[in-house]
């Protein structure tokens, strides 16, 4: 009953704030004369015949892929208390040095795949790292240095793609690295649709899914049930009662950000191997930031960035049905943006409600403290993550330095 | 008896170190500022690159260090109450599209305060957001960036498309009327003493000249209330009774709650306040390209933010960080080969620095400096000019050494980022 309860707080805020969003959403529509009811119905109109249906529904995963791991690399960060706004660097300077050491080998296909996701991984992680590195030897403060290093990225990657590692030829307006050769491309998954029954749909479905749910279970598993998840969880919450139990805090915040930054190498994994094969100017960008987002929403559990994922994979593909009826697509990152802000609200919300109801059994009866343990096994607790609001400690530039000192 | 002391005096060390040394903070500024300007025109003469001190390059990098300055003034409200605004890119985003909007009807007035309204409802919607909700300051923030890209396309889309006054769902249609512009009278318009003093490339001199003509010529009306605003956001933040509060917001919110400051009030002041500065900063942006156009800002809010940090949370020192990071843009969009010639720069002061820490025996620091100035004299060297990739973060890159390498030296307002709940704490 207990746990229910909690599940259902959990639940309450993310309900909340898509409910808040919806409204927002169909005040901005009916302001502009349209009917926000036939907007909903467009948005919510898959196609008219079956393979008008799995051709959206495969839009809607291809794009979800990327944004759960965006996700998950930023969720990893905040379940320590770490921002890694960095994503967006991280992945686009992995994805493109990743593509053109795929372009420049050829090696037995799974191999020749597996180059590749290591060289993305080891490069975001490094990228990531140094974020981590700086944090707990010269004590700056994670958020700027991410949001210095993102732009350092970009410029990077620009810079590379513009010169060295350029593979079109000059002049073209689309600038692009040289081609992956087939060995290097994943696999799509349209076999086991059409083997489902479905209609065949006219894109491929990335076979990276299958890797992103892999990585989301390892990371839930690392999560929950294991000591360095533990450690992970327990510095997000309080960093100090963490240290005295003997967690070595400056390990483990250059450890989350290695992983954080690992799994955001992944991102620009599924459009490269499962699509362009190349990196160019036209590739998926702000990825990243929607990762916060995705992360916010799924209240930093790998369940719920899933689901957040879908949402807002399913929210991008109602852009273009929505331009064909008249209304602004840009309503679609209108909506984006309120649930992300009424989900931080409401979240706070969420997690006051349930401090009460905790402070109320406590003075009834001597109950056991809200979190103990932290161990809730569906929904996390509310307000666990920076979200929540109760992140405690803002690293001082140059604090940590004089605390060791 | 005589118990009355003057203070005690630090015993005079020569003439020569009591003039460099002496005279305080105010006579080690202009030492500092003279002996950079040194070090530059020597560093022009060397490299032959005129533009380095053209007022030209001068006009420019003031043209752009505004919108920074103005950005890291909102943030420096912001953070001093206490409120960490990673927003003030987003609210500059609905800064310039106001002023597009605003100015495309009514001129440059109305530009003005439309950007700085919009601005300032970003401003609210964080303080709702972090000061009653008590929502993370940074998550706050970053959902308003997003939010912010959103609706100015959403509003684009709207008002744009089919407008037969021109524009399209990425820009707005142009600006009804130019802003004003003011130039010193005699030195640098008409005779154009300074100018003609600039044309002569003499050593320091014409430096200087170069210098002073880009401040004082042509300077735009924003330019001058920019300007104007660092002593007066200097005043009322550190010499009155409203500063005082505000700032006690950020250092320590529960004291200055029991002592009857209305700590919720102040911070939503602030944070408004900061919102509108940024707005602000949107609008210098609009004058610069007269009409709106989407992604205008280009992350100026975050080199705003990176100019305050840079700055020590203190408005000379974010003005100092801003003409620094307006002077890199300024350069780079005149002469890319100049850029280069920063390099002999960076190695002249980073060979100072690595002589410096020899004679403090600091073997390693003096070591790694020493290597970065020889890395340096050999880019100068050997290239040619500086890929656009690569200029473009100068500024951000430059954030990341002041803070590795300075962040001991550092000091953010000792509550800025913590939610502050009455009672809970």
């Amino acid at each position: 009953m207990n746990r229910l309860r909690r599940v259902g707080l959990a639940l309450l805020g993310p309900a909340m704030a898509i409910v808040v969003a919806l409204i927002v959403t169909a005040i901005v529509i009916a302001l502009i004369g349209k009917d926000p009811i036939a907007a909903l119905r467009v948005m919510t109109d898959l196609g008219d015949t079956p393979s008008q249906q799995t051709q959206s529904i495969v839009v809607i995963l291809n794009r979800a892929v990327p944004l759960f791991l965006a996700g998950l690399a930023v969720a990893v960060a905040f379940r320590m208390g770490l921002f890694n706004i960095g994503v967006e660097g991280q992945y686009r300077l992995a994805t493109i040095l990743a593509a053109a050491v795929g372009a420049a080998v050829t090696l037995p296909a799974p191999l020749h795949v597996l180059l590749i996701v290591v060289v993305a991984v080891v490069v975001a992680a490094v990228w990531a790292g140094i974020v981590g590195v700086l944090k707990v030897t010269r004590g700056v403060s994670e958020v700027i240095s991410s949001i210095m290093l993102n732009f350092v990225a970009l410029g990077i990657a620009s810079f590379l793609l513009t010169g060295p590692l350029r593979g079109s030829a000059e002049g073209q307006s689309i600038v692009t690295t040289k081609t992956i050769p087939e060995s290097g491309w994943f696999p799509g998954l349209n076999g086991v649709l059409t083997g489902l029954g479905l209609a065949e749909p006219r894109s491929e479905l990335y076979g990276f899914l299958l890797v992103a749910i892999v990585i989301g279970v390892a990371v839930a598993v690392l999560l929950r049930r294991t000591r360095f998840g533990f450690d992970l969880r327990a510095t997000g919450l309080s960093p100090s009662a963490a240290r005295a139990s003997g967690v070595d805090a400056r390990g483990m915040v250059i450890k989350t950000m290695l992983l954080s930054g690992g799994i955001a190498g992944l991102i620009g994994m599924p459009e490269l191997l499962g699509d362009v094969h190349e990196f160019g100017t036209e590739f998926t960008a702000g990825l990243g930031f929607l990762g916060i987002a995705v992360a916010l929403l799924g209240r930093n559990s790998p369940l719920g960035i899933a689901v957040a994922a879908l949402l807002f994979a399913f929210l991008d593909r109602a852009a273009l049905p929505l331009q064909f009826a008249d209304i602004p697509s840009s309503v679609v990152t209108i909506i984006q943006g309120t649930i992300v802000l009424a989900v931080v609200i409401a979240n706070e919300i969420a997690r006051r409600l349930a401090l009460r109801s905790a402070e109320r059994a406590g003075s009834s009866a001597a109950a056991p403290p809200p979190d103990s343990g932290g161990s809730g096994g569906g929904g996390s607790p509310p307000g666990d993550g920076p979200d929540g609001g109760r992140r405690a400690y803002t690293p001082v530039p140059g604090e940590q330095q004089g605390a060791q000192a | 008896m005589s118990t009355v002391q003057s203070p005690p005096a630090r015993p005079s060390r020569g003439p020569l170190t009591d003039l460099l040394t002496g005279g305080g903070r105010s006579r080690r500024v202009l030492w500092l500022v003279l002996g950079v300007l040194v070090l530059v025109s020597v560093v022009r003469v060397v490299s032959g690159e005129q533009e380095l001190t053209s007022s030209s390059t001068m006009a420019a990098a003031l043209l752009l260090a505004v919108p920074i300055a103005l950005a890291a003034l909102g943030g420096l409200f912001s953070e001093r109450a206490g409120v960490v605004n990673i927003g003030l890119d987003g609210m500059m985003i609905l800064g310039t599209w106001g002023a597009g909007w605003a100015g495309y009807q009514w001129g440059w007035g109305a530009a003005v305060v439309g950007g700085v309204v919009l601005g300032a409802v970003g401003g609210l919607l964080h303080a709702i957001a972090t000061v009653t909700f008590g929502v993370d300051h940074v998550v706050s923030g970053v959902a308003i960036n997003l939010l912010a890209a959103g609706i100015v396309r959403f509003l684009s889309e709207l008002n744009y498309i089919d407008n037969p006054a021109g524009g399209g769902a990425a820009q707005s249609p142009p600006l009804a009327s130019q802003p004003p512009d003011f130039s010193l009278p005699v030195l640098s318009s008409g005779p154009d003493l300074l100018g003609s003093l600039e044309q002569r490339h003499w050593f320091l001199i014409s430096d200087l000249a170069g210098v002073l003509r880009g401040l004082t010529s042509d300077v735009g009306v924003l330019t001058l209330v920019a300007v104007l605003l660092i002593p007066v956001s200097y005043l009322v933040l550190w010499r009155t009774a409203f500063g005082l509060r505000l700032r006690s917001c950020g250092e320590n919110p529960a004291a200055a709650d029991s002592l009857g400051v209305p700590v919720y009030r102040l911070k939503y002041t602030a944070v408004v306040i900061s919102g509108a500065l940024a707005g602000l900063g949107g609008v210098s942006l609009v004058f610069i390209a007269n009409i709106y156009r989407e992604g205008q800002t280009g992350g100026r809010g975050f080199i705003g933010l990176a100019a305050l940090i840079f700055g020590n949370w203190r408005p000379g020192g974010l003005a100092a960080g801003a003409g620094l990071f307006g002077f890199a843009d300024a350069l780079q969009l005149r002469s890319r080969t100049a850029v280069v010639a920063l390099l002999l720069l960076v190695a002249v002061l980073l060979a100072a620095v690595a002589v410096y820490q020899g004679v403090q025996r600091k073997l390693v620091q003096a070591v790694l400096a020493g290597a970065f100035a020889a890395a340096a004299l050999v880019g100068f060297l050997t290239i040619e000019r500086l890929p656009a990739g690569i200029v473009f973060f100068t500024p951000h890159l430059t954030t990341l050494l002041v803070l590795s390498l300075a962040s001991q030296r550092l000091r953010m307002p000792k509550a800025d980022g913590l939610v502050y709940r009455r009672g809970e704490h």
